[in-house]
């Protein structure tokens, strides 16, 4: 109760007039420079951050957090409506949301996205205010080989991007895997696959491979069958989202959440895994399975985006409580406390709850901020798509390009950009599935560093990963979420037998 | 916190003027900071504290940080060179850790690439281990490695890192063979610090900064220090205190850009040394525990030859190169 106390008190800091006009201004700029495809939140927050210096603590805090707010939201606009994911996280969003959008569905898809993003920072932020405590020993407890075995359930549930063959699925997935593998080991400092060539150092930026694979393919792809492919469907029934709509998204919004707060919140958990969970339990949840490859599925938009959402609120609880960074948006923020004098760690909330429970409530209330204002908004997006295809993917290539070049600013950059979008044509010229290959590249390192990790520490005793009762349990549902559809499918075969 | 309907336009105009100013004549330099590691690392927190001191004192305003994480700044540098040449704006921190990780990693890319301005702070090194451990002092830890060397998981920075040197040394220092310790990268210190808290590894070596607030809570033990003293209000004790002739100082530096002109040079050095001299950059290194080594060009450029030369010796004899 005393952390509700708090969080009240929290509000009465954060709500004056002048916070709301500064959380509006972030939201709206973060919003303008978020939508920019290939230019993703952690980028929009670090061009926009040295506006909000000029403010007090508390305005600057939560201008920030509106400006964040608002650039993912931006990101998965463009998702949604040109197909070009601003960073790893909106990738399992612009999957379904494009469907979505291209079949003239693109109000409900952006409207689930931002009442999706809303409900679950709701829910995740009253999971800080009651369960940082314990979610932080959780967090702490969370070891290498328990990472590697939340990779290899990721892993197992990647298939839910695959596609309708298994086959071409994994040859993507394979193909990513091998990219992930360029660049400079993190373990031993080798570099790997490179060349010699200095530029390959950084390894594979996975922005620049969806962007290539997604936008720069598919604009290929529309200019190779311009006569015969089938047009964008003008907008078809109601711009907001129907009765059905919300009763699709609201059930998924929970599970996203439920998924995206826990694993934010460890260290190195991220935003990535819990958004392709998401997907994939969605994807086998789903009642309507032929909108999944057809007109988009609004569960694919709704889990997706709940999930990162959470995430983000995820990621305070290790900084709040512990002092520890987790996201480079993350540490943006640990720069902002230092500013005033505060340093985050385990004493923080008992020496500053004032500022803490401001940050929390900023947060809240941008977040409720962003939907006020970008709901009204959602007509003006859309009527993007009325532009017509030639300009559109046009449009898209340029913004695309500037979006790579904006983030990197090497040429070696926009080569790659363009390598990856051949490859892309190629791909959806000969029927393979894309998403299984960003997925490769970035779940492939994250495995394989904890994987090493872990036998290093254990001095090469594979038994360590799964003595560890986390790993255990999580190997345990990854080799569930393999055997479930077999026998699922039994069932099924058993049941129509008997009908 | 009361805001008047003055400060509010006040800070709303400020906001129109910065966007409006982007691009306008001005003595202060628009700096982009390059810290070549994840987030919460040293080379992070110096990167920002610069740019919370540069901001402060107006001597540059907008003034942004990127991580560019992996492999003991190896990336960062790379990506430093090959995209901020010629650039008269762009900053890289770096420091002892880079020099040696280069040499391991046989980088081809090296710090004879970009301009030197300024060796900033030292910090001593700390071992720390988790409050649960039977572990209490060097002694112990040393005792420990004799017992068996690759039981004693050490967690630390990247490979080829100052913490990595220092488990190196410290086992060649006790006459144990450096080659064999069990050392475990973590690319920034956050991922290393979860290790520790779950008594995953034995025992962690960072900056102090990084473990301050952990030992203060209770939750690490700080068993050594690496300076020749204690460090000034800490009670934990020197290497040399506990019988091992070991000292090590993990110095960060600021680089600029390859090819720049002098003048270019000159502006930057000048920037740097308005910084360091102010008030608020002395309040930072009292506030986060690092001491100001303070040392600007041509000096700097002599000092980080000789520290070249004098990692390669030590990685060499420690066996982290052949």
């Amino acid at each position: 109760m005393e952390s509700f106390y708090a969080l009240i008190s929290g509000f009465a800091v954060a709500l004056t007039a002048a916070n709301l006009l500064y959380a509006s201004i972030g939201v709206l700029l973060g919003t303008a420079v978020g939508v920019l495809p290939g230019i993703g939140p952690a980028v929009t927050v670090a061009l926009l951050l040295p506006i909000t210096f000029k403010l007090d603590p508390s305005g600057s805090l939560i201008m920030f957090a509106g400006i964040y707010y608002g650039a993912m939201y931006g990101g998965s606009t463009t998702s949604i409506l040109i197909n070009t994911p601003g960073e790893s996280a909106s990738m399992a969003t612009a999957l379904q949301g494009n469907l979505m959008a291209k079949s003239g569905r693109a109000g409900p898809a952006l409207a689930t996205s931002a009442i999706g993003s809303f409900f679950a920072g709701l829910i995740a932020t009253a999971g800080i205010a009651f369960l940082a405590p314990w979610m932080v020993k959780f967090a702490v407890q969370f070891g290498p080989e328990d990472y590697f075995a939340l990779m290899v359930v990721a892993f197992v549930t990647v298939s839910a991007t695959f596609g309708d063959s298994p086959l071409k699925g994994l040859i993507s997935l394979f193909c990513g895997l091998a990219l992930g593998l360029i660049g400079i080991d993190k373990l031993t400092g080798q570099s790997r696959l490179t060349f010699g060539l200095p530029e390959l150092l950084d390894g594979v930026e996975v922005t620049t491979l969806a962007v290539g694979l997604f936008a720069i393919g598919e604009a290929m792809f529309v200019v190779s069958r311009r006569r015969s492919v089938e047009e964008i469907m003008p907008m078809t029934g109601s711009l907001w989202m129907s009765k059905a709509d919300w009763k699709r998204s609201w059930k998924p919004w929970l599970r996203g959440t439920l998924f995206g707060f826990p694993i934010g919140a460890l260290p190195a958990g991220g935003a990535e895994i819990p958004t392709f969970l998401s997907y994939s339990t969605e994807k086998r949840l789903s009642k309507h399975p032929e909108e999944w490859d057809t007109i988009g599925a609004i569960e694919g938009v709704a889990g997706p985006e709940a999930a990162n959402n959470a995430s983000v609120a995820g990621t305070l609880v290790p900084l709040l409580s512990l002092g520890l960074p987790t996201s480079a948006t993350a540490a943006i923020l640990l720069a902002g406390f230092q500013q005033f004098g505060l340093n985050p760690g385990p004493l923080l909330f008992a020496e500053k709850p004032d500022l803490v429970w401001g940050l929390i409530a900023s947060l809240f209330i941008a977040n409720a901020m962003l939907v006020v204002l970008n709901l009204p908004l959602v007509g003006i997006w859309v009527k993007l798509l009325k532009i017509p295809t030639p300009w559109l993917y046009a449009g898209i290539l340029m913004f695309a390009a500037m979006g790579s070049i904006a983030t990197k600013g090497s040429i070696a950059e926009l080569l790659m950009l363009l390598v990856f979008g051949v490859l892309g044509f190629l791909m959806r010229r000969y029927d393979y599935p894309v998403a299984p290959m960003v997925v490769g590249l970035i779940l492939g390192p994250m495995a394989e560093s904890q994987f090493r990790r872990a036998l290093q520490i254990s001095i090469g005793d594979p038994l360590v990963l799964v003595q560890s009762p986390i790993a255990a349990t999580l190997l345990g549902i990854a080799f569930l979420a393999l055997v479930a559809p077999f026998i699922a499918g039994g069932l099924s075969r058993f049941k129509a037998q008997e009908d | 916190m009361s805001i008047t309907k003055r400060e509010c336009v006040a800070g709303a105009l400020a906001c129109l003027w910065v966007l409006g100013s982007v691009g306008a004549a001005s003595a202060q330099l628009e700096l982009k900071i390059l810290a070549p590691a994840a987030p919460g690392g040293g080379w992070d927190g110096t990167a920002r504290a610069m740019q919370q001191v540069l901001t402060a004192t107006g001597i540059g305003k907008g003034v942004q940080v990127t991580n560019v994480p992996g492999a003991g700044g190896s990336i960062g540098l790379a990506q430093f060179v090959n995209t901020a040449k010629g650039d008269p704006n762009q900053l890289m921190v770096n420091g002892f850790v880079m020099v040696g990780s280069l040499i391991s990693n046989k980088s081809p890319v090296t710090l004879s690439m970009v301009t030197p301005i300024a060796r900033l702070t030292a910090e001593a090194e700390v071992i720390v281990v988790p409050a649960t451990s039977p572990i209490q002092s060097a002694t112990d830890l040393v005792a420990a490695m004799k017992a068996d060397i690759a039981k004693v998981t050490f967690a630390g920075g990247s490979a080829g890192g100052v913490d990595h040197i220092l488990a190196g040394l410290l086992a060649g220092t006790v006459g144990l063979d450096g080659s064999k310790v069990n050392y475990v990268p973590f690319s920034g210190g956050g991922e290393a610090l979860a290790a520790l808290l779950s008594g995953r590894v034995s025992a962690g070596i960072s900056g102090w900064g990084e473990f301050e607030g952990q030992v203060k809570a209770g939750k690490l033990r700080a068993i050594a220090v690496t300076s020749p003293e204690r460090l000034p209000g800490n009670p934990t004790p020197t290497l040399r205190e506990q019988g091992i002739a070991l000292d090590l100082l993990n110095w960060r530096s600021v680089m600029a850009a390859p090819g720049i002109s002098a003048e270019q040079k000159k502006t930057l050095s000048d920037a740097i040394d308005r910084m360091v001299k102010s008030k608020e950059w002395k309040d930072i290194l009292a506030q986060r525990g690092w001491d100001d080594a303070y040392l600007p060009e041509p000096a700097f450029g002599e000092f980080l030859k000789n520290e070249q030369g004098r990692v390669e010796a030590v990685l060499k004899s420690v066996g982290l190169v052949k």
